[in-house]
């Protein structure tokens, strides 16, 4: 292996391993200084470059060559060089540019996050909390396409859709054989079936998982509750699906799992793909051994209302590993 | 400052036939190169000539062609972009239809210089009848022994394919292109690997304009120096300008490059002046996504030097008061022209081509198109300007491949040199549908 590279990203420096993008050299480092990205997921190949939100200044661009870049690239695809300086939260220049991506990215979205089920987990909403302005420019009609059912489990609202491809490239990619692409082009590209065709295979869920904003959604799930109202807790089983972990997030409200879905990271990027079976099929918690409680960032309005202590979950009460986690919370509770 | 060199034999009858473009001297670069030239030796006398390509960006094309990455057992490839679809540009139909020997010339010599055995024509898909044309030729040279296996008994085998694309603008982005040619959908590719590491089918590729390739043939057959002495400073050469709008000789011209655009558009050689006697208003240098220029910056330079035909000259100023010379797609506009309604249509053209692969692009152009409609027909605000300069800022730059520049140029240009013309729109909104503004005051003392 050849010797690592060094890049200083907004005045921090880290050692990564030649080939590493910028994005990924920023999350070594982690925090504030981690560009978002709305398209990128490292675990499918060929994503990125396209939602243009992870924009970043190239003020060095290497040692031996030190001029800047002349545009700003996307950090998803540009590899670092040794002695590389790149400006991302420190450049006025980027955060104007950003903040110009989050308007035209939410020209065209309906912004009906009240009624949407991705409310609360939504890359988007979270996005244009940070980066967006309070209100839009835009005085026109948004363009508007009809709700689809592709497939039993899943609904696409192609109104939402920011086309990151990503879900283009999970079926393409992760399940067998590929039924779903974009048609026609520009604003008026969606996401499609041919000639509606349902999704039917055995991973086609995780299309909902890899899905930034609330377009694809859990058609079991969907007007059930919102998210921050469900308690999400890890949860293990023996699938038989050879390409599936069986390491899920279940989601309770009360003693109910209102539905499952694999384990996101700190980037919403999923840790490992589930099946079908496992997401829809397996909704009692007798299917399941229960890990212990998610952890969700503090940021985040899913754990605002954890745990409480007057009503613990029934399935805390019953289950050691959670009785072991929230024992500092429950413990006049917990017998 | 007339030499002809892509269209020498254009007027010859039957030019468009093997046998006669032979006897014109056709062909002669491929048994020049093959019987006495190195491949390499070729590439050196491309570089030599300076050539810049003709396609629009300028990027000198022997360089382009040393970049090629020659991995060892993989193979390479040459693809010509017949695509032509900038508005304002129609010289590579023209061109194909009347001499399809001379890109086919080119191929071979161009193929045989970057050691592609197999190299593809990729046609838009609208040139449906041209593409005929050129797969007769195709047939012809593969008759005479020019394509095929061990082309003139030198050993080197060639297969030229053509290709149709179905009628996208971004097909004539390089990458975009390549997928589409590969069979999938026609978005670019994210860059880098660039196409001379990674292009079609993840070999090795060069992509060349179709006026490129055709003037290779010249070069090989007068060196490359002497080719170098065409034209004025780092623009060596002819370029075809596909001239429209409203002039009197409306065509394809070859010209040599440093020709000073008043005679380009004055001269009776040329466009022949503006028709019906009129003032020149303002002039699109390059094809529709370069800046717009009003008339007295298209003449004179803003140091008030004659403005050239060339890549340099026409782009004295930046963007502040210059443009480029893009694909050479001149069009003219006269004083009755309406700048408003003319930028609104270039916008409309990029709303409706954008692939809609990355957000700016995809957004911001119906965003545009929506503003300058709103403007061009009398409903407009004054802060619509300003809104308009900011989106096209934010879409510059930003984008995965140029389309998203091309869509911002033509309209931050518009409004950077006719910005009275926008307001007039606005604020004068009922007239302003029944008449158009006319020159700008600042400009018509200027003006012949």
């Amino acid at each position: 292996m050849a010797d690592k590279i060094k890049v200083t990203i907004d005045g921090q420096s880290v050692e990564v391993e030649p080939g590493t993008t910028i994005l990924n050299a920023a999350r070594q480092i982690g925090g504030d200084i981690v560009p978002p990205a709305m398209c990128y997921y490292s675990k499918l190949k060929g994503s990125g470059g396209k939602c243009r939100t992870c924009l970043v200044k190239v003020a060095q661009g290497s040692e031996k060559d030190p001029r800047p870049m002349p545009k700003l690239v996307a950090s998803c695809q540009t590899q670092v060089m040794d002695g590389m300086v790149v400006e991302n939260t420190t450049s006025p220049e980027v955060l104007e540019a950003r903040k110009g991506i989050v308007e035209m990215l939410l020209i065209n979205h309906p912004l009906d996050c009240p009624v949407c089920d991705q409310a609360g987990e939504c890359d988007l909403q979270n996005l244009s909390f940070e980066h967006g302005a309070s209100n839009s420019r835009y005085e026109f009609e948004r363009r508007t396409f009809d709700k689809v059912d592709i497939g039993d489990k899943i609904q696409l609202h192609m109104n939402r859709c920011i086309l990151c491809y990503r879900c283009v490239y999970t079926a393409d990619q992760i399940t067998e054989g590929r039924v779903h692409g974009v048609l026609n082009r520009g604003d008026q590209s969606e996401i499609s079936t041919y000639i509606s065709a349902a999704i039917d295979n055995d991973f086609s869920g995780n299309v909902i998982d890899v899905c930034p904003v609330g377009a694809l959604t859990d058609k079991t799930f969907r007007f059930k509750n919102r998210v921050w109202f469900t308690k999400p807790v890890d949860a293990h089983r023996d699938c038989d699906h050879e390409k599936c972990s069986g390491k899920v997030v279940l989601w309770y409200k009360g003693e109910d799992v209102l539905r499952v879905t694999a384990r996101k990271d700190q980037y919403g990027e999923v840790e490992s793909f589930i099946c079908n079976t496992c997401r829809f099929e397996k909704k009692a918690t007798a299917d399941w051994t229960i890990e212990g409680p998610r952890k969700i960032e503090d940021t985040s309005v899913i754990s605002s209302n954890h745990y409480e202590m007057a009503h613990p979950l029934p399935v805390i009460e019953k289950n050691e590993a959670l009785i072991e986690a929230n024992k500092k919370m429950f413990h006049k509770k917990i017998k | 400052m007339s030499r002809k060199i892509l269209l020498e034999h254009i007027d010859v009858p039957g030019i468009n036939t093997f046998d006669t473009y032979r006897k014109m001297g056709g062909y002669r670069s491929v048994e020049k190169a093959l019987k006495t030239m190195s491949p390499d030796d070729v590439v050196e006398e491309v570089k030599k000539s300076g050539m810049r390509g003709r396609g629009g960006a300028g990027f000198p094309t022997g360089m382009k062609w040393s970049f090629l990455a020659k991995p060892v057992g993989v193979p390479r490839y040459l693809v010509c972009n017949a695509d032509e679809s900038e508005p304002g540009t129609f010289k590579d139909r023209y061109l194909m239809e009347k001499i399809p020997h001379a890109l086919i010339e080119g191929m071979i010599t161009s193929s045989y210089a970057l050691g592609a055995n197999t190299s593809y024509i990729y046609i838009r898909g609208e040139y449906f009848y041209v593409l005929r044309i050129l797969e007769k030729a195709i047939a012809e040279a593969y008759a005479n022994g020019f394509l095929g296996k061990n082309i003139l008994g030198s050993g080197y085998d060639l297969d030229l394919y053509v290709h149709p694309g179905a009628g996208a603008y971004i097909c004539g982005e390089e990458t975009a292109l390549l997928e589409s040619l590969e069979g999938k959908r026609g978005n670019p590719r994210v860059k880098p690997p660039f196409p001379a590491i990674a292009g079609l089918y993840a070999c090795p590729t060069v992509v060349n304009n179709v006026e490129t390739i055709a003037a290779i043939a010249p070069i090989v057959n007068m060196g490359g120096d002497e080719y170098a002495k065409i034209g004025i400073g780092r623009s060596t050469g002819t370029k075809l300008i596909s001239a429209s709008g409203h002039i009197n000789n409306p065509g394809i011209y070859e010209i040599e490059l440093g020709l000073p655009v008043e005679e380009f558009i004055y001269s009776d050689k040329y466009c022949g002046g503006i028709k019906n006697g009129k003032k020149l208003k303002a002039v699109v240098a390059g094809g529709s996504s370069v800046p717009i220029l009003p008339a007295n910056l298209i003449l004179k330079t803003a140091n008030n030097e004659a403005r050239l035909m060339s890549y340099e000259s026409l782009s004295d100023g930046g963007f502040v008061s210059g443009t480029m010379l893009g694909s050479g797609g001149f069009i003219v506009y006269d004083e009755d022209s309406c700048i408003v309604r003319n930028t609104w249509n270039f916008a409309r053209f990029y709303h409706h081509e954008s692939c809609g692969q990355c957000s700016p692009c995809r957004e911001g152009t119906g965003w545009m198109e929506k503003v300058l409609h709103r403007i061009e027909y009398g409903h407009g605000k004054l802060s619509d300007i300003d809104l308009l300069v900011e989106v096209s800022k934010k879409i510059e730059g930003n984008t995965i491949c140029p389309l998203g520049d091309a869509a911002a140029w033509p309209v931050a240009s518009a409004i950077r040199h006719f910005r009275e013309e926008f307001e007039w729109h606005i604020k004068e909104a009922s007239i302003s549908q029944t008449r158009n503004f006319g020159l700008l005051a600042a400009h018509e003392a200027l003006v012949k």
